[in-house]
């Protein structure tokens, strides 16, 4: 029969609609509104997974974020998750969950056999054991770390699912919808505060929905159920379920996710799957509640074995049984709540109290209804592999080290409850330090750092009523703040049952001739022994202790285990726990998928893409992309079969023999206007720009403070007070940060502006012996002679009917043109110069015939201008003025950058004139010289020179002026490569310069 | 990620912005004669201290203006912002 443990009519699910799932392989049904874990609970399903470590079989243990062992693989919707935590993903048809850590099956696991080695596994295992010989990692340590350790499988396909983000602004945020979260959200939003109210569960009310208690003379639920229809009808409200804020960032900065899509049966093409929320705040509230925390026990990992909280919501919210002869084994009176709850659905469970005996509304209402209660009492071992069957318990003596007596008792779950730890993860992450309350041995927050204040369970005020008021009072502060409103709330009535004091016992003996591990933390496998070892192995901070025993490591960052372990150090160390101290919260408090952080930032979406107006024509015409920064630019236009250093080196030798075209919109242009702007250019370039007339360009070089190279570049002098500035593509944003750094702060009292103008120009080169030709063909209106339009001329002109500028610079150190149109008229620019230059054989080329030609030219760029170049390096010392001052000179002066050995640009060639020499190389004197083998300096960009027909490089080498003539090797361990080569000029081709001028 | 007040566009998240190191440091005027510490002192010196810092920022994905912000660096609070010509 299915879903034997179901109880009749209880809890919030509904029972008219059945969901078909699969657990390692096995078909069962549960109902809408199950979590996966509440619907294999129903089915008599405890056995969910093997421990990390160990392998030792585990069961669910808690009902919610808490539960540390139902991590499973979850297929869902043709994708496939690791690590889903079962007690918190709902139920949806098709579902399909297996466990992880255990092979061949969770039935049967050979890793099990850990278990019997256990003493070759202590703390600080791993450190221990596989820290040499360092040749063993690779092939023997890390396969079996990983084969061993592994829990799930990430997927490796791509993931088809959307997530998104969206950002937010609200007066408050509300973390939980628990009494305090709801309380406060209400108080606040009746005074017309923004508010968001996010519940990480479906259901609202957290533990409004399990406890015996009524406001209002209405029971939790329908409380919950009131406050939060009210909420939502108001138009300043958000209210969201289903989302987890999981990281408080500075400056009010807190970040969700909301699960939107999974739960959903039919989910349309466009609803996310899950959406990161960012939300600013001016006020946080903190209701995060607390979790029950264990008692240590023997075996208490043993499936079976669960936390009482767990069990009653179980029972309550989902009318689940997780046993039929329950032990509830406790240290206070929550516990007694769940045992009642058993007792109302027929069962018969037994108490167990470390208390002695005493009276409180709890304790006598389980007595009145005949449950058998033994106080002094505790559990010591659990008994059973795969499922608990029976408990050694004992009787306790007065100090509780030992027993009086103990007995077998046997069992199908044992329900566990070692007092409330509150949830203090976000108020710890926004900065807050803790303090320890010894009231209810835990930490709680302390002054606030940010403008958040935590309430209720999750401040440690643990009855409803407290929490109620703290939750109406903290909403009605934030709403004075925010709106100057004092909205009074009726607080209302509430009746509750009273509690008696906790008993701080947190961990039962064992007597000696037990032998049984007490587990602390559960998800990563620490048990009382590795803390011990690890305390008399001299480890002290608990910060250290953690790392060394990986307690509280795991991705339930240690909600469970924190507070045992740290009890356990302060016993063992003989101090109080505040002493000891806690470990720092880190974001996430759950995990949280990869897809939700990356949201829609995939694919072509990753950045932004930039086009030039050109881009089409590129396509059409066969070019291959590269990308250079943001912009897509033609690498080389394949022909046929050809491979890219046939392209560009068919490109290259087009424009040195006839005339080439190149898209050089992507270049970086500045427009710098105002009666300053010379001086301005003056300071900012090292050499002299007082005296450019209107109408003429001229190269600049740009250094940093530091005296490196920033970047270079021709600036124009378009009219008297205006001038066009390019810059490297690379380079574009940077040079006009530092140029309007230096406006703005350093010499506010020049009249100058500067604005970028990239995206408002399309730019063609037209390079190559035959440019003028094509040029006078495109403006046959204009007289573009040596005479008139000599080398760095510029003029105004029109392209049939077309305001266009043209400059004649050049980069490939050809005759050269660069045309510049408004970008709408980019494309009509291009068909017209290619439609016109056909005649002469015109090709278009990419960067990669544009890096040959500027390479055998000896141009430097990018891989030259690395930011670690002076000008002198690059042989740009040219360039650099003597009489007047400008931004970096002054470094120039160091020491270090006036060695007569100083690096300096070179050209090398292969001696055997046919291996290329790979970029990166080092070039030694050397090459079977002993490691290290000294490093004269680096091949920096290399190219097939088409002028020479051979391979071609630059270097920055070491005495680089001196070196001119010697033969060394250039060795690529990269590509297992060694070339002799001999050090000749950088210039190549045409070393005076004659073709631009020509 | 922080939420800084440009002077001129108002409140912003961080990302939109660039940071610009410590606002105090003065250049030395062009073509006077510095020593080497004192050049040394502007270009590389910094004090990288704990507490309030005067720093700039550029509102890079804004107004493309820099101002100045006096931060907390171990809390990272904001106490004011300013435009380059302001006191702080
Ligand atoms: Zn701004």
């Amino acid at each position: 029969m299915s879903q034997e443990f179901r109880i009749k009519e209880k809890g919030y699910i509904n029972r008219n609609k059945t969901i078909n799932f699969k657990f390692n392989g096995k078909n069962y049904t549960g109902y809408e509104g199950d979590t996966l874990a509440s619907a294999l609970l129903a089915n008599g399903v405890h056995l969910v997974g093997r421990s990390f470590k160990y392998h030792r079989p585990r069961g669910f243990f808690a009902a919610g974020v808490d539960e540390p062992n139902a991590k499973l693989q979850v297929e869902l919707n043709g994708h496939s998750e690791p690590n889903v935590n079962a007690t918190e993903i709902e139920l949806v048809e098709g579902i399909s969950a297996t466990s992880q850590n255990c092979w061949p099956s969770v039935e049967f696991d050979i890793g099990a056999i850990n278990n019997l080695l256990n003493k070759f596994f202590p703390a600080g295992f791993y450190y221990k054991t596989f820290m040499w010989p360092k040749s063993f990692w690779y092939k023997i340590y890390e396969p079996f770390i990983r084969k061993a350790a592994g829990l799930g499988v990430a997927s490796i396909e791509k993931d088809r699912e959307r997530y998104e983000h969206k950002f937010e602004y609200c007066d408050l945020l509300v973390t939980g919808s628990g009494p305090a979260g709801l309380a406060s959200a209400y108080a606040a939003a009746k005074s017309g505060a923004k508010v968001i109210l996010a519940e990480d569960k479906h259901r609202f009310g957290g533990s409004l929905l399990m406890d015996d208690v009524s406001i209002d003379n209405l029971s939790g639920k329908d409380w919950t159920d009131k406050i939060v229809s009210e909420l939502k009808e108001m138009p300043n409200v958000t209210v969201k379920n289903r989302s987890q804020v999981f990281g408080y960032y500075d400056h009010n900065m807190l970040v969700m996710f909301e699960r939107t899509g999974d739960h959903r049966e039919k989910k349309s093409e466009f609803t996310p799957r899950q959406r990161l929320w960012y939300i600013r705040c001016k006020e946080v509230i903190l209701s995060t509640g607390s979790i029950e925390r264990p008692i240590v026990f023997g075996n208490n990992d043993t499936p079976g074995v669960m936390l009482s909280s767990g069990a009653k919501e179980y029972m309550k919210v989902y009318g689940v049984l997780v046993g039929r002869k329950p032990i509830i084994f406790t240290n206070n009176d929550s516990a007694y709540e769940t045992a009642i709850e058993f007792k109302n659905n027929g069962v018969e469970p037994l108490i167990l109290d470390t208390r002695k005996e005493q009276n409180s509304d709890l304790i006598n209402e389980a007595k009145n209804k005949g449950i058998k209660i033994k106080f002094n009492h505790a559990v010591i071992k659990a008994n059973g592999y795969k499922k608990v069957k029976s408990a050694i318990i004992g009787e306790l003596s007065d100090d509780k080290t030992e027993y009086k007596n103990t007995n077998n008792v046997e069992c199908d779950c044992i329900c566990v409850s070692g007092f409330w730890t509150p949830s203090v993860h976000l108020a710890s992450q926004s900065g807050n330090k803790l303090k320890f309350d010894k009231e209810i041995d835990s930490f709680i927050p302390d002054k606030s750092k940010q403008n958040e204040i935590t309430v209720g369970a999750a401040n440690g005020d643990f009855t409803l009523k407290n929490t109620l008021n703290a939750g109406f009072k903290a909403g009605n502060e934030v709403s004075k703040k925010i709106n100057n409103k004092d909205v009074a709330i009726q607080v209302p009535n509430v009746t509750e049952k009273n509690h008696k004091v906790h008993d701080k016992f947190w961990c039962s003996p064992l007597p000696k001739n037990l032998k049984a591990k007490r587990f602390v933390d559960f998800q990563n496998d620490v048990s009382v022994t590795d803390i011990e070892i690890a305390l008399r192995e001299g480890y002290r901070s608990i910060e250290h202790v953690k790392r060394y025993t990986t307690l509280g490591m795991a991705t339930d960052q240690g909600r469970t285990s924190n507070l045992n372990g740290l009890q356990l150090v302060s016993n063992i160390e003989n101090k109080i726990v505040p002493e000891v101290g806690h470990t720092t919260f880190r974001p996430p408090f759950t995990p949280v998928t990869i897809g939700t952080i990356v949201g829609r930032e995939v694919g072509k979406h990753f950045m932004p893409t930039r086009l030039t107006p050109i881009h089409e024509w590129h396509v059409k015409n066969n070019a291959v992309f590269v990308d250079a920064g943001a912009w897509k630019r033609p690498r080389y236009y394949k022909i046929g079969n050809e491979t890219m250093l046939d392209a560009a080196n068919r490109e290259a030798k087009n424009v040195r023999d006839k005339v080439g075209i190149c898209d050089v919109t992507t270049l970086g242009k500045i427009d710098v206007k105002g009666p300053d702007a010379a001086e301005f250019l003056n300071r900012v370039y090292t050499n002299a720009w007082m005296k450019l007339p209107v109408g003429k360009a001229r190269y600049g070089v740009m250094l940093r403070e530091d005296g490196m190279v920033m970047d270079d570049g021709t600036t124009t002098r378009i009219a008297e007070n205006h001038y066009h500035m390019t810059t490297t593509t690379a380079q574009a944003a940077n040079v006009l940060s530092h140029l309007e750094y230096y406006l703005q702060i350093i010499w506010p009292e020049l009249n100058v502006n500067v604005v970028s103008t990239t995206e408002q120009w399309a730019g063609a080169a037209l390079a190559g012996p035959k440019s003028r030709d094509v040029l006078a063909k495109l403006f046959p209106n204009s007289n573009v002679s040596n005479e008139t339009l000599p080398f760095m001329g510029y003029m105004e002109a029109n392209l049939f009917g077309i305001p266009a500028r043209i400059f004649r610079i050049s980069f490939s150190g050809e005759l050269a043109y660069e045309i510049n149109v408004r970008s709408d008229y980019g494309m009509f620019m291009w068909e017209k110069i290619m439609e016109i230059g056909k005649e002469y054989g015109i090709q278009p080329y990419g960067t990669e015939a544009l890096s040959t030609l500027r390479i055998e030219m000896g141009h430097v760029a990018g891989p030259e201008l690395d930011g670690r170049t002076i000008p002198y390096d690059v042989s740009l010392e040219g360039m650099v003025s003597k009489k007047k001052d400008f931004i970096g000179k002054r470094s120039l002066t160091k020491l270090a950058f006036n060695q007569q050995d100083r690096q300096k640009i070179v050209g090398l060639i292969p001696l055997d004139r046919k291996t290329s020499i790979p970029e990166g190389s080092h070039l030694v004197l050397d090459k079977n010289a002993k490691l290290p083998n000294p490093k004269l300096g680096h091949v920096s960009s290399s190219c097939w020179s088409v002028e020479n027909n051979n391979p071609f490089s630059l270097a920055i080498i070491k005495d680089g002026k001196n070196m001119i003539g010697k033969k060394l090797f250039a060795v690529s361990p990269l590509k297992n490569k060694s070339i002799e080569v001999e050090v000749i000029s950088s210039h190549y081709v045409d070393h005076e310069g004659k073709r631009v001028r020509s | 990620m922080l939420y800084i007040k440009c002077p001129y566009c108002g409140m912003r998240s961080q990302n939109e912005f660039a940071y610009g190191g410590d606002a105090s440091v003065k250049r030395p005027e062009l073509n006077k004669d510095v020593t080497d510490k004192e050049w040394d002192d502007f270009v590389y010196n910094r004090k990288s201290l704990r507490g309030k810092h005067i720093e700039l920022w550029h509102h890079v994905s804004g107004c493309r203006q820099w101002f100045k912000a006096q931060r907390d660096t171990a809390t990272h609070e904001i106490f004011k912002t300013a435009t380059m010509n302001e006191e702080i």
